[in-house]
């Protein structure tokens, strides 16, 4: 069991970690390089790919060490991680390509010249 | 009996039917369910930004361009403000983890120091955010407003957005606020805008170098459009009225949504951080009286830092979808 030594060193090294991944983040987000920015892949630009894998690292972080899911058991942890997992998919991929379709049909109907 | 009675005894795996297969006590279970019913909450909410900025992908407020200000310098500094913001969070649940390792080895003066050190974190969080949202309301340049509800915005001959202030005629304003002391007793009206409609419309007159700069994004080069001049007064003879900062009804950096998202989902996220801060003062105070300490475990500390470690969670993609992406 975990509980008789202390986590404390794997704390601070997982700190460092989340801090140099915000630390890339906030890099990117405000240098915007053109090759990143520009250039669309999937549905929308590289750079909001990297974004989005950051954040998902990020999370996995703070879940599998602050929260301690490394060390519940498997099925607990599966039992919080698939159904979240699971259901945020479904959800993104519905509402975001609805909201894309509403934009394309909105789009015949905005004026922006008078 | 034995055939029909969980033995609690039995340490047999998940398919041998453990008494406690998940070895967590009910507390941290239920902890663990809220959380996740909470996250999916969350969800919903950034899913419902997510559809409104796919719908209106051409005419999207840019967040670096919204969120700029850092507290006692000038200019324009974007991300700066919320990365500080996010490391403040990010630090606090560093603080809180080692008060839960330090509560597993009933460590008592260290747990202390270190939820001391979270609810200070926290604090600074909360300060910031109310910070940020008060400069979000005030505005940076000021826009007007067309009859249709869009916002056009004033560029100088570079591009560069400039303040309603820096162009305005110095025509007497039309009127001056309504209070209950100037006009019928039990009427009056939210401030004025600091430069009326006439100012702005015989500055932009004056000013043949300026032009305006529309909500509609130019999806190649994901930057808004400039209009020519004669187009400008075409647009401005439009104009209703003069919108400085940002509120549920309107927003000088375009689309009101992305007010009304950033007020409900951030004041949401902020009320969690509140409510999280006033918690583990109360598990502080616990914690300095000895009520752990005599219970013979700290599972009311890892508890809450769940709950902390969720806050900051969500802050991360939050962080992400209204300052990055």
């Amino acid at each position: 069991m975990s509980h008789t030594q202390s986590h404390t060193a794997l704390i601070w090294k997982v700190f460092a970690f989340l801090s140099l991944v915000t630390i890339v983040e906030v890099i990117l987000g405000i240098s915007k390089p053109d090759f990143l920015y520009l250039t669309k892949v999937l549905g929308t630009s590289i750079l909001n790919w990297i974004f989005l894998i950051l954040t998902v690292v990020k999370a996995y972080g703070i879940a599998w060490y602050f929260m301690h899911l490394k060390d519940e058991k498997t099925w607990l942890r599966r039992a919080i991680v698939w159904p979240i997992v699971f259901f945020i998919c479904y959800l993104a991929f519905f509402v975001l390509y609805e909201g894309g379709a509403l934009g394309d049909i909105l789009n015949e109907w905005t004026r922006w010249t008078y | 009996m034995e055939a029909t009675i969980a033995d609690s005894q039995n340490k047999g795996t998940w398919t041998g039917g453990g008494n406690k297969p998940f070895d967590a006590s009910y507390g941290k279970m239920m902890m663990w369910f809220f959380i996740m019913s909470d996250a999916l909450t969350f969800s919903g909410f950034l899913g419902a930004y997510g559809l409104m900025r796919f719908k209106f992908l051409d005419s999207w407020p840019i967040a670096d361009e919204v969120f700029t200000h850092i507290p006692f310098i000038h200019g324009n500094y974007p991300m700066y403000y919320v990365a500080f913001m996010t490391f403040v969070l990010i630090f606090s649940s560093v603080t809180m983890v080692l008060a839960v390792d330090a509560g597993k080895h009933m460590k008592q003066n260290k747990v202390v120091l270190y939820m001391f050190l979270t609810i200070i974190g926290g604090a600074i969080f909360l300060g910031s955010q109310a910070w940020e949202w008060k400069t979000f309301i005030k505005g940076s340049y000021g826009a007007v407003a067309l009859n249709d509800g869009k916002i056009v915005q004033f560029v100088d001959e570079t591009g560069h957005q400039i303040t309603l202030e820096s162009f305005k005629s110095s025509a007497p304003s039309e009127r001056i606020q309504q209070t209950r002391s100037n006009g019928i007793w039990f009427q009056s009206e939210a401030a004025l805008p600091s430069v009326s409609l006439q100012q702005v419309m015989e500055g932009f007159a004056n000013h043949p170098e300026l032009s305006l700069r529309t909500e509609l994004i130019n999806l190649d080069t994901k930057e808004k459009t400039i209009v020519s001049r004669e187009e400008a007064n075409k647009l401005l003879s439009k104009a209703t009225h003069v919108v400085e900062g940002a509120n549920l009804k309107e927003n000088e950096y375009g689309k009101t949504l992305f007010a009304d998202f950033f007020f409900f989902i951030t004041g949401f996220h902020g009320f969690h951080v509140l409510s999280g801060i006033l918690i583990n003062i109360i598990i502080f105070f616990n914690v300095i009286v000895g009520t752990y300490q005599r219970r013979g475990h700290y599972e009311m500390v890892e508890k809450v830092g769940l709950y902390w470690h969720f806050v900051d969670l969500v802050w991360v993609f939050v962080f992400t979808f209204f300052y990055l992406i």
